[in-house]
């Protein structure tokens, strides 16, 4: 017996929005977000009982996500063009997770390394499942998510201030 | 021990995988549900009011308000049932009953004789769903005995079958399954309890 689609959000949602922010960037996750539970909220009902949802809402979001970054990087540069008037892009109140050095290093990886990080690091996915969204082999999926944190931690200024503790 | 150390994976995945905002993901559900409405894709929409008779679960399709549950039937099991009868495709959407819940509110507060919804019956069927239809006609503050609503829809001899109805009505409270009683004048059985039945019949007395 198949679940209230509520309590896939309710538990997959969070999941969802930092898989998002990793692939596209923490401003970028809306459109992203909703695009994906729209679609899984659509095809829900032909879910297959024993299905691991979760596994499934991150490949919805793989390809939403690449669909984004395919459209975004088509788009051509804005050259000295003022802003449209009236445009509502309003900053969201998630503008404060705003570590822009991390991002920018999450940025700069190859895609699969990103996606390799986000699918396994973020979801908690198992090699196996981030193969089989990525296409490829276990081995090259777990190569893809190591690649991924030696680079963000060569990119990413490595030290942390920790306060006064220990 | 220093103050700064190396960055190691653990921390990274702890700074990638930071909790999501909770504000940003309910508006974020909140557009869903927006979105899922305008492209037919919401097929029951839930929320759940608190009124003098405890916590009720208000759930509607397309088509009408299709169930009202009792706190003692277990909403989650409640939903549960919706999702294997109705459809899987369920979304918390309070918006979506405001109407309902504004209604019931003057229902409670003795403002209200009558509720103008419209209802989806689906969860019924039968003679019981018969039985649910005619179940309005018995006015406000009046009640009938299982004998009288037998009679009233026709079929004298299936008493029990009314009983049924009555317990199995998906709608209590907007349909009155309350104000049927046993012939003797006690109050009999009701899917919300007996203190839910008379706090009902005490406020149409009133």
């Amino acid at each position: 017996m198949k679940e209230p689609f509520e309590r896939v959000v309710a538990r997959h949602g969070p999941t969802v929005l930092r898989v998002c922010r990793v692939l596209l960037g923490p401003h970028d996750v809306d459109d992203a977000w909703s695009e994906t539970f729209l679609a899984a909220l659509r095809a829900y009902p032909d879910l297959p009982a024993d299905a691991n949802v979760e596994a499934w809402l991150v490949t919805i979001a793989h390809r939403k996500a690449v669909d984004h970054l395919r459209a975004t990087r088509r788009r051509p540069l804005p050259v000295e063009e003022p802003p449209p008037a009236g445009g509502d892009i309003t900053p969201g109140p998630e503008a404060g997770i705003d570590d822009a050095e991390l991002w920018d290093a999450v940025r700069g990886l190859p895609d699969k390394q990103r996606q390799a990080v986000a699918y396994h690091y973020v979801a908690g996915l198992p090699y196996a499942e981030v193969a089989a969204i990525l296409g490829g082999t276990t081995d090259a999926a777990r190569r893809a998510a190591a690649d991924g944190i030696k680079n963000l931690r060569r990119t990413y200024p490595g030290t942390i201030t920790e306060g006064a503790r220990t | 021990m220093n103050d700064t150390e190396h960055l190691d994976t653990e921390h990274l995945d702890r700074l990638l995988s930071a909790p999501a905002d909770a504000d940003l993901l309910e508006r974020l559900h909140d557009r869903l549900t927006g979105q899922a409405a305008a492209q037919d894709l919401l097929d029951v929409a839930y929320t759940t009011v608190d009124s003098p008779v405890g916590r009720l679960l208000l759930a509607v399709t397309p088509r009408g308000l299709a169930r009202v549950a009792y706190a003692r039937e277990d909403h989650d099991a409640v939903l549960d049932i919706l999702a294997h009868r109705l459809s899987p495709r369920i979304l918390h959407a309070p918006a979506r009953l405001d109407r309902v819940a504004r209604e019931l509110d003057e229902y409670f507060a003795g403002r209200r004789r009558t509720f103008d919804l419209d209802l989806d019956l689906s969860l019924s069927h039968g003679f019981r769903q018969v039985v649910q239809r005619h179940l309005p006609e018995i006015g406000y503050g009046q009640t009938r005995s299982y004998r009288e609503v037998a009679e009233l829809v026709g079929n004298a001899k299936a008493v029990r079958a009314v009983g049924t109805a009555c317990a199995t009505n998906p709608l209590p409270v907007v349909v009155p399954c309350h104000r049927v009683l046993r012939a003797d004048g006690s109050l009999g059985g009701y899917v919300g309890g007996a203190e839910a039945k008379s706090a009902l019949l005490r406020l149409e007395a009133a």
